[in-house]
């Protein structure tokens, strides 16, 4: 055994703390070690060089690197000892940067400390043996969970690769919040026009799977071979059969509030959710229809001509495996029911920005008029509350949801271009523009269509007669001000949707305070998550306009092809493995992994059955939480043995 | 506490179209940086500053907005209009509020009752401006 011992300087980064000429003379004399060298630039192709040169000149076989954290350059030196035809887990990364010079001011200690660190890693390097990578296969099709816009994208680019997708929406209808705005800023482009093309294509592409009203109930596996259970949900109307005739509906007598149009209006329990909706078929809500068990009306059967309604319909349980995940369950909005100073949804003219968006749609309860849900008049003065909850640690939500400056703006200017002597007020914070051509909309609203901004929040809402008194500030004149509002908007940030919180369980993501899917990186990986081969477009992992989902779903799209484009994937050696003698099938090991790698397997010892650990080794990723749990020393961490580790440890304790 | 009553009637409509008149700006140009206050050479002399007082014109609030003597110390060197990104010509605005005034109160400074002293330091400009009379 021939150990090489390469110091890094890292400029002054390592060697202004660290004198690493005294740690250089400290190793010379241990065990094994034929060389040892100090380099400026360890990582920089000289340096790289230089240790290949000594693996020829002295037959090295171990080799030390101390420089910074393995996270940044130990695949580097593995490809080196790779070149020269040695396994790459033949190498030692000492951590003298992060968990040395960078936490010492003290050189005397942070020298004394690098040198046992070194010291350890060599004599550990004595106990480490060659690993090997496993290979395992790839299911070339994707599963995107979520029919709204970052869905649709998403399953559309993979679609369009070539690889078979399978969407899943938990509505009737896929479209997600985009399908109920009205326009789109700053273009102010009709948003279903924009949209149902979309929706249109999903349906007929041939390597789209669309399953509406279902669910995912359960996933299994790992990258490359998911294992996904989809419950799909009873429409009681045969998709295939239905000509959206809408004979049914006048029949029906359940009425109901509609969730499309934010139960600013009625549906019945047979429906569509709009005319655009994707699929195209009528649905019956279970929940409210009066002819599903006890079988008490038939209406809609007995006038439905194509024979479309089936009572009879049952959930099925469908069982299928993917190569890649992409999570795009999107936002709900923060309740009003929540913000007491504001009425707690309960003053009737006080509504969120997505019933106005039903207010003002075309296709909305009102045709497009702006109508009053009190008493149905138009109104002539309208304030538009910012930050409505957002912006708010203390009560509400802690986030900035990058939309509501711009969607406030668009309602405003709207509504002045439907009635230019009306007056709309915006209470604002701060107004955040930050996307193209936002500020310009923004000064155009403000400039050319006359939308009031006053600078400061409003304090409360008061019921006054049939007008709403609004008590507020001007934060830049400093006066209180208050005037009476016919309507008021609240501009209520994003919340991760109910379908978010749910996955994020099931796929066990990692997710943050609010409950948003949390980012492999924020910025390097956007749209990756913890887990391999599952990945997050949209909403789902922070609140996102229209064109940055459109793009997130674009990347989460390229990085599932990327998966699936491989006929193997490689996986990591340093995993945990199971010494099958000495495992007695406790199970703590199956309760401390995090993600679900090691299950209980039978097995035949001496012609009895017993239960033993097993290790998917492509699922491991290893953390050694199942090392550290095992009582019977049974499970070992492949890379850090216990007899690697105990080397290390007396290494140290030696000083 | 006493809240300042925010309305856009007839009277708070005329005197914002006024001033736009006059001056030739929009005032709803202005989106409150409060540059033209940031480099007024006499702002700590205004008990309103530049800013505010485009921001009383732009909510109607007429009364505070002739009130103020910010419009009469402003000295039109011209620091706000330079500088201001929106390309407001804001001494154009303070000269419109003084317009206003002076429109509405020709008779608002008397020769007589300003004191020989004062009168013989002020410079030409201000006499000038104080009795444009009927004009525009």
């Amino acid at each position: 055994m021939k150990v090489g011992v390469y110091l890094c300087e890292c400029g002054s980064n390592i060697a202004g703390t660290v004198d690493l000429e005294k740690v250089a003379e400290s190793v010379k004399d241990l065990p094994n070690v034929e060389v040892s060298r100090i380099y400026k630039y360890k990582c920089s192709e000289p340096g790289q060089e230089l240790i290949k040169e000594d693996i020829d000149e002295f037959n090295l076989d171990r080799i030390v690197v101390a420089a910074c954290s393995p996270r940044m350059h130990e695949p580097t030196f593995r490809t080196v000892l790779e070149d020269k035809g040695l396994n790459p887990y033949l190498l030692e990364m000492v951590n003298i940067r992060e968990q040395c010079s960078w936490v010492h001011k003290d050189v005397e200690k942070g020298t004394e400390k690098a040198a046992a660190l070194v010291k350890g890693a060599v004599l550990k390097s004595a106990a480490i043996k060659p690993l090997g990578r496993k290979k395992v296969g790839v299911t070339s099709k994707a599963l995107v969970i979520g029919g709204g816009i970052a869905g649709i994208q998403a399953a559309l680019d993979i679609a369009n690769t070539g690889y078979e997708v399978v969407l899943v929406e938990k509505d009737s209808t896929i479209g997600g919040k985009m399908a109920q705005l009205d326009k789109t800023f700053p273009t102010l482009d009709c948003s279903a026009c924009i949209l149902s093309p979309k929706m249109v294509e999903v349906s007929r592409h041939p390597n789209i799977t669309l399953l509406a009203n279902s669910e995912v109930t359960e996933v299994d596996g790992f990258i490359g071979n998911f294992k996904v259970k989809i419950r799909r949900n009873p429409r009681y109307v045969i998709e295939d059969k239905c000509t959206l005739c809408d004979d049914c509906v006048p029949v029906c007598p359940v009425i109901v509030h509609h969730e499309f149009n934010e139960k600013l209006a009625p549906r019945r329990a047979i429906y569509i959710s709009y005319p655009q909706a994707i699929p195209a078929s009528y649905i019956i809500d279970p929940k409210t229809c009066l002819g599903i068990e006890p079988l008490v009306c038939s209406k809609c059967k007995d006038v439905c001509e194509p024979e479309a309604i089936d009572f009879d319909m049952q959930p099925e349980i469908m069982e299928e495996e993917f190569g890649a995940i992409v999570v795009a369950t999107g936002f709900d909005t923060y309740p009003i029911e929540n913000l007491g100073e504001y009425g707690y949804g309960s003053i009737h003219d006080v509504v969120s920005g997505l019933e106005f968006e039903r207010l003002i749609s075309a296709g909305g309860p009102t045709e497009g008029v702006i109508r009053r849900p009190s008493d149905g008049k138009v109104p002539k003065t309208i304030v538009f509350i910012h930050c409505a909850g957002s912006r708010d640690p203390a009560k509400h939500l802690p986030h900035c949801s990058r939309i509501c400056c711009m969607y406030s703006t668009k309602h405003a200017l709207m509504f002045k271009q439907l009635d230019p002597d009306a007056l709309a007020i915006n209470f604002y914070i701060d107004i955040r523009t930050g996307g193209k051509d936002y500020e310009e909309f923004y000064q155009r609203a403000a400039e050319e269509e006359n939308v009031m901004f006053i600078r400061g929040k409003v304090s409360e809402l008061i019921q006054d007669v049939d007008k709403i008194l609004v008590r507020g500030v001007n934060t830049l004149t400093a006066e209180s001000v208050e005037l009476h509002a016919d309507l008021v908007v609240l501009a209520t940030g994003m919340v991760p949707s109910e379908g978010t919180k749910e996955i994020s369980k099931i796929l066990k993501l990692s997710t943050d305070i609010i409950g948003f899917v949390r980012e492999a990186h924020p910025k390097l990986k956007p749209v990756e998550t913890a887990i391999t081969g599952v990945f997050v477009a949209g909403t789902a992992s922070g609140p996102r306009d229209i064109p940055d989902t459109v793009s997130q779903a674009g990347r989460a799209a390229v990085k599932a092809c990327n998966i699936l484009a491989q006929k193997e994937l490689e996986v990591e050696a340093t995993i945990a493995q199971v010494d099958e003698l000495l495992c007695r099938g406790c199970g703590f090991c199956v309760e401390s992994c995090p993600y679900g790698a090691i299950e209980l397997k039978a097995i035949d010892r001496y012609g009895h059955s017993y239960e033993i650990a097993s290790v998917n080794e492509a699922v491991c990723k290893g953390c050694g939480s199942c090392a550290a749990a095992c009582l019977n020393g049974a499970i070992n961490h492949l890379g850090y043995t216990d007899s690697q580790i105990l080397n290390l440890i007396q290494a140290l304790s030696e000083g | 506490m006493s809240y300042e009553y925010i309305k856009f009637g007839q009277e708070e409509k005329e005197f914002i179209k006024k001033i736009e008149e006059i001056s030739g700006q929009n005032i709803y140009s202005c989106y409150q940086c409060g540059k033209c206050s940031a480099g007024c050479p006499f702002s700590s002399k205004m008990d309103l500053t530049v800013n505010q007082l485009i921001n009383h014109i732009q909510m109607g609030q007429k009364e505070k907005v002739l009130q103020a003597n910010t419009h009469w110390i402003c000295a039109s060197c011209l620091t706000c209009t330079i500088r201001c990104p929106r390309e407001i010509d804001v001494a154009a605005l303070m000269e419109a509020v003084r317009e206003y005034i002076l429109r509405e109160e020709p008779e608002k400074v008397k020769i007589a009752d300003i004191p020989k002293d004062v009168l013989e330091k002020l410079p030409n400009i201000a006499l000038v401006g104080s009795f444009r009379k009927m004009t525009g």
